[in-house]
């Protein structure tokens, strides 16, 4: 019997070399009767101890002289499940995988236990948690997340990988791979939601050489981790996608534009190149053929507005990365001015089940006009943090309360966020919208990335509007007036109205400053700017209103010298600086400049800080 | 041009000469400007920070004007032109960790430390700055010291942090 890992891995010639290489890794696979012990090794699997628990169960399996061939230990990407890490999932023979949550050292050591005292597999230890929410989705883009070791070529070829380029370069015409994706309906899963067939077919057509392949994987949206998930749990799909749609637009070049934030990523990516460029799969003639691509990554520093396609363009070329009036489009002159076609992550995962299953399979998953799935990254105060990937048509309320098991602390939610800072919140009244780029727009918010922040009742939505909009302020280029000064206009009227000094007038100045901001911001980040100020106000008018009212009433702010340890906590909470105190001595406020916040009276541990009504 | 390197550890400017070296860059500008921002990453990797001679060695090894240098080091948030602290103490402010109160936690932090958000101790030994979203949002909120995560931040954990910080 073969071995996996003993299967040669030598340049690859032709269509059948690889067939074949991937026939014997799959019966090396089947023939296998080692128990695979798998553990989840991405950021947050590695952020909750997950290097530990491997080290731990290495460890305890070489103590007791157990080798490879009677069990495996596997490092695989994030299953999703991010809420439940670090995973270790037990893959008997021909089983289903079992699958632990929260794996510490103690944990994994039992597990090492238990599965040596079973090396039959007679009894087989499952006090793992349920799958449902594992089984309860449509894994397209995530197919491979968790499943197979990202950094092994072997593993990736033996679930079919390189098998639709060879596909394509042998057996397909550019422009049959191009009405195969369009017919598809396949949108940008990067936040525009423009066809990406057609968009395959411009840069085809357009005229200029070289043309260049781009991935943005520059994951801008803070609170979307999809794209990183793919990239460090299933990088060679992002490889052969991008070598496919290279071959499509009849480019060789491509470039991957990765965030600094990432490193993971960036290493599994830079792995794979590697490997693939070494049999042949990336670099001059791939499996021989005519066609010859290459990939280098591009590296991001720092900044959100590079997500942005036209920025992403002038960073990759070394440049500051400040956004460009379209049109022109990429298509037409991107990168130094030539043809250059821009995909998101997910867009390039979504692609090969696409080719292997057909235009047809794609359209019957999701709605007429939204075809395929989606995958949304659930954080904050939802029980399963975690990435969900779904049918489009869904309803909110089943990615919140089916996938996401509900509110984390036991408080009602009251909201979500989509659409990161070009987005909005959705309020809980319209949960049961069914998900698609149209919808979301209607209620005055984006699908985005694919962001999903949770809130619970605790949230207030104008602190959120403000946390949004300093995001914005930081993040925008200078390089348009609408965005650089009427973004700070906004927060400057959002500070006044949560420092209790607002008036009727300025919520009507929000409205109509961001409603001119939407309308002559030179890229996207402008024109997206102001929604998380207008759909709070559209949805949450009243909490709004609530801080006028406060304004209306008198009350007044004191310390109470007794009670006042002088910890300076109040004196750095005060926006106006009006506290004065030396630490350890009791503080005073000075009543002519102070605004009646309340944030000393909020802050201070002592109950020190007594309100009067005057 | 020649340029004065004087001030600078000499085994880092030659790992940075070889690291530009093995891109192996043709003489054109697109290769050239192209490679700024990894050259960048890598130089402010082995010194820490960008100053003035760092800036003019990247230029004259690239080949690029001292302006264009400066431009994108001023553009991006990642760059830095001042010294970092021994312990880089950052703080992810994405959404996830917004809504999850790390807001208390920079507080205490601050407190404890006693300086503010993008400053650095007297000593040269920590420094607190900010992150966007490092994608660990199921661990929100999220604080690295260099390359270290913590995940589930209270005000209560951080003198624990500090701690390590030694
Ligand atoms: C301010 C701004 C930020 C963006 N950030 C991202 C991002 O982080 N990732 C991404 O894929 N697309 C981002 N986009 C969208 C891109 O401009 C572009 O539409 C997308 O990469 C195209 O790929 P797709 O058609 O596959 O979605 C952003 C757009 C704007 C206006
Ligand atoms: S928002 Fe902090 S890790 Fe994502």
């Amino acid at each position: 019997m073969v071995k996996i890992e003993e299967i040669p891995l030598d340049r690859l010639t032709s269509q059948d070399d690889l067939l074949r290489l991937a026939e014997s890794l799959q019966t090396a696979d089947v023939d296998k009767t080692a128990i695979q012990i798998l553990v989840g090794m991405s950021t947050c699997g590695r952020a909750s101890g997950a290097e530990e628990t491997y080290a731990i169960i290495k460890y305890e399996l070489e103590k007791r002289g157990i080798d490879k061939t009677t069990v495996e230990l596997v490092q695989t990407g994030c299953v999703g499940l991010c809420h439940a890490e670090p995973i270790v999932e037990v893959q008997y023979p021909g089983r289903r995988r079992i699958t632990f949550d929260k794996v510490g050292t103690a944990r994994g050591r039992r597990i090492v236990e238990e599965v040596v005292k079973n090396i039959d597999g007679k009894e087989v230890y499952s006090q793992g948690m349920g799958m449902g929410i594992y089984t309860d989705q449509t894994r397209v883009a995530l197919r491979h997340c968790g499943v197979i070791d990202p950094k092994l070529l072997r593993s990736y070829i033996a679930v079919g990988g390189y098998q639709q380029l060879a596909k394509c370069l042998f057996e397909r015409t550019p422009e049959e791979i191009i009405q195969v994706i369009t017919d598809s309906g396949l949108r940008g899963r990067g936040g525009g939601g423009f066809s990406t067939g057609l968009k395959w077919g411009f840069a085809r057509k357009a005229e200029g050489a070289p043309k260049y392949m781009v991935c943005n994987a520059d994951e801008g949206d803070p609170g979307a981790f999809m794209d990183r998930s793919i990239l460090e749990g299933d990088p060679h799909s992002v490889i052969e996608t991008m070598t496919i749609a290279g071959y499509a637009i009849g480019s060789s070049i491509g470039y991957i534009y990765a965030r600094a934030e990432y490193p993971l990523a960036v290493e599994h990516l830079r792995k794979a190149i590697t490997q693939a460029r070494k049999v042949g799969l990336l670099g001059k003639n791939i499996l021989d053929s005519d066609f010859s691509f290459d990939i280098h990554i591009r590296y991001g520093a720092g900044a959100f507005v590079c997500g942005e396609e036209t920025a992403l363009i002038h960073s990759i070329e070394g440049r500051r990365g400040e956004p460009t009036n379209k049109p022109p489009f990429p298509a037409e002159s991107g990168l130094w001015g030539r043809p250059t076609n821009v995909n998101n992550v997910e867009t390039l995962a979504s692609i090969i089940p696409i080719l292997e299953n057909g235009a047809d399979w794609f359209k019957s998953i999701g709605t007429e006009g939204n075809s395929g799935t989606k995958v949304f990254a659930l954080a904050g105060d939802v029980k399963n943090v975690g990435l969900v990937e779904v049918p489009m048509g869904a309803t909110i309320r089943d990615v919140l309360y089916g996938l996401g098991g509900g509110s984390s602390s036991g408080k009602s939610i009251k909201a979500i966020q989509t659409g990161g800072p070009s987005g909005g919140c959705i309020p809980a009244s319209e949960f049961d919208t069914e998900i698609s780029y149209e919808n979301f727009v209607k209620l005055g918010s984006m699908m985005g990335s694919g962001g999903m922040i949770v809130m619970d009742e605790d949230t207030n939505m104008v602190e959120l509007a403000k946390f949004y909009l300093e995001f914005t302020v930081e993040e925008s280029c200078g390089k348009c007036t609408p965005c650089r000064l009427g973004t700070k206009r906004l927060l400057d009227i959002l500070n006044k109205l949560l420092a209790g000094k607002g008036t009727a007038e300025d919520i009507t100045t929000l409205e109509e400053t961001g409603e001119t901001i939407k309308a002559s911001s030179l890229c996207g980040l402008g024109q997206t700017a102001p929604n998380p100020i207008l759909s709070t106000l559209r949805w949450f008018r009243e909490e709004y209103e609530a801080l006028i009212q406060d304004a209306g009433a008198a009350v007044c702010y004191e310390i109470d010298a007794e009670a006042c340890v002088g910890c300076r906590a109040c004196a750095k909470a005060c926006p106006v600086d009006c506290i004065d105190g030396k630490v350890k001595e009791a503080h005073v406020i000075r009543q002519g400049e102070c605004i009646q916040c309340g944030a000393c009276e909020k802050t201070c541990k002592f109950d020190a800080v007594i309100k009067r009504t005057v | 041009m020649t340029v004065k390197t004087t001030s600078l550890d000499s085994k880092g400017v030659g790992e940075l000469k070889k690291f530009v070296e093995n891109l192996g860059l043709d003489d054109s500008a697109e290769a050239r400007e192209g490679a700024l921002i990894e050259v960048l990453h890598k130089a402010q990797g082995i010194f820490g920070f960008l100053p003035s001679e760092v800036q003019e060695l990247v230029a004259s090894e690239l080949q690029l004007s001292l302006g264009h240098v400066y431009g994108v080091i001023s553009f991006y948030a990642y760059f830095t032109t001042e010294p970092k602290g021994e312990f880089e103490i950052n703080f992810c402010t994405g959404t996830a960790c917004f809504v999850r109160g790390v807001g208390k936690v920079i507080e205490r932090f601050e407190e404890l430390v006693g300086i503010e958000l993008g400053e650095v101790t007297d000593d040269g030994r920590i420094s607190l700055g900010h992150l966007r979203c490092v994608g660990a949002c199921s661990l929100a909120p999220v604080v690295m010291v260099n390359d270290k995560t913590y995940g589930n931040v209270t005000p209560e954990m951080v003198p624990e942090i500090l701690a390590d910080c030694q």
